[in-house]
């Protein structure tokens, strides 16, 4: 289990490569990236800046990956999320799960990234061509699909 | 003393990231601070304007309304996060 968060690029290849690295018993390895989008409904995008909460940030992934490994069978979890400017196709977030299964591996790498786009705490700010920034709005799909894993809100208070 | 932290558009409204407040004697729980923080200024008026946009933490953990705020609580103020 592992979670990082920087400001630097991730190398997926690596990363996932470091995550399995000598253990055969895996079969399975789930990974999913976030990346930085050109257009935001009918605007365009130059760039984004993501803003966080050292410390909380941390504690709120460790406790989201540590949930997932409560409820699959996993051998390796990683969780590295970025923060500062990107632009765009730039990667911003990656979770990757890996299990002796596919099904356990692909279940916990959804459950993962549907959690913490509700519960880590992170803002996005949206740079238009103009250079001029708008704080992001939530989205209300980003709480259903994260409460369609049920109870086992990692942290319950909200 | 409390240290109050604002994040994302709240902070830009307050004009602060971080602040030590000595909180006054009817400010016990996490609603009571929010009933309270608006009469500072303009700007925490207009940070609270809409309370269903309001998110808090005590001490780095996701707060309700009940739960207590004390001196030396580390109290952070944020919209719905937006991460991933």
């Amino acid at each position: 289990m592992s979670v990082r968060v920087q400001r630097e690029p991730f190398d997926l290849g690596a990363e996932l490569a470091a995550l399995t690295e000598g253990n055969h018993a895996i079969g399975g390895l789930a990974s999913f990236v976030g990346l930085v989008r050109d257009f935001s409904e009918d605007t365009q995008l130059s760039a984004m800046t993501l803003e966080h909460y050292p410390g909380m940030t941390e504690k709120m992934l460790e406790r989201i990956e540590a949930e997932a490994n409560q409820r699959w069978q996993l051998d390796a979890s990683l969780i590295v999320h970025r923060y500062g400017r990107m632009e765009p196709g730039e990667g911003i977030v990656l979770v990757a799960c890996a299990s002796a299964h596919r099904q356990a591996a692909l279940e916990a790498c959804q459950f993962l990234i549907d959690w913490l786009k509700t519960k880590a705490p992170f803002w996005k700010v949206e740079e238009d061509d103009a250079g001029a920034g708008r704080w992001v709005d939530a989205r209300e799909s980003d709480d259903a699909a994260a409460a369609r894993w049920g109870r086992a809100d990692p942290d319950a208070a909200e | 003393m409390a240290r109050l932290l604002y994040f994302a558009w709240l902070k830009t409204h307050t004009g602060t990231a971080e602040e030590e407040v000595t909180l006054p004697g009817e400010v016990t729980t996490v609603g009571e601070l929010l009933a309270w923080l608006p009469s500072r200024g303009p700007g925490y008026a207009r940070a609270l304007e809409d309370p269903k946009l309001i998110r808090v933490a005590v001490n780095q953990e996701y707060a309700r309304p009940g739960d207590p705020v004390g001196p030396g609580d580390e109290i952070a103020l944020f919209p719905p996060v937006t991460g991933g």
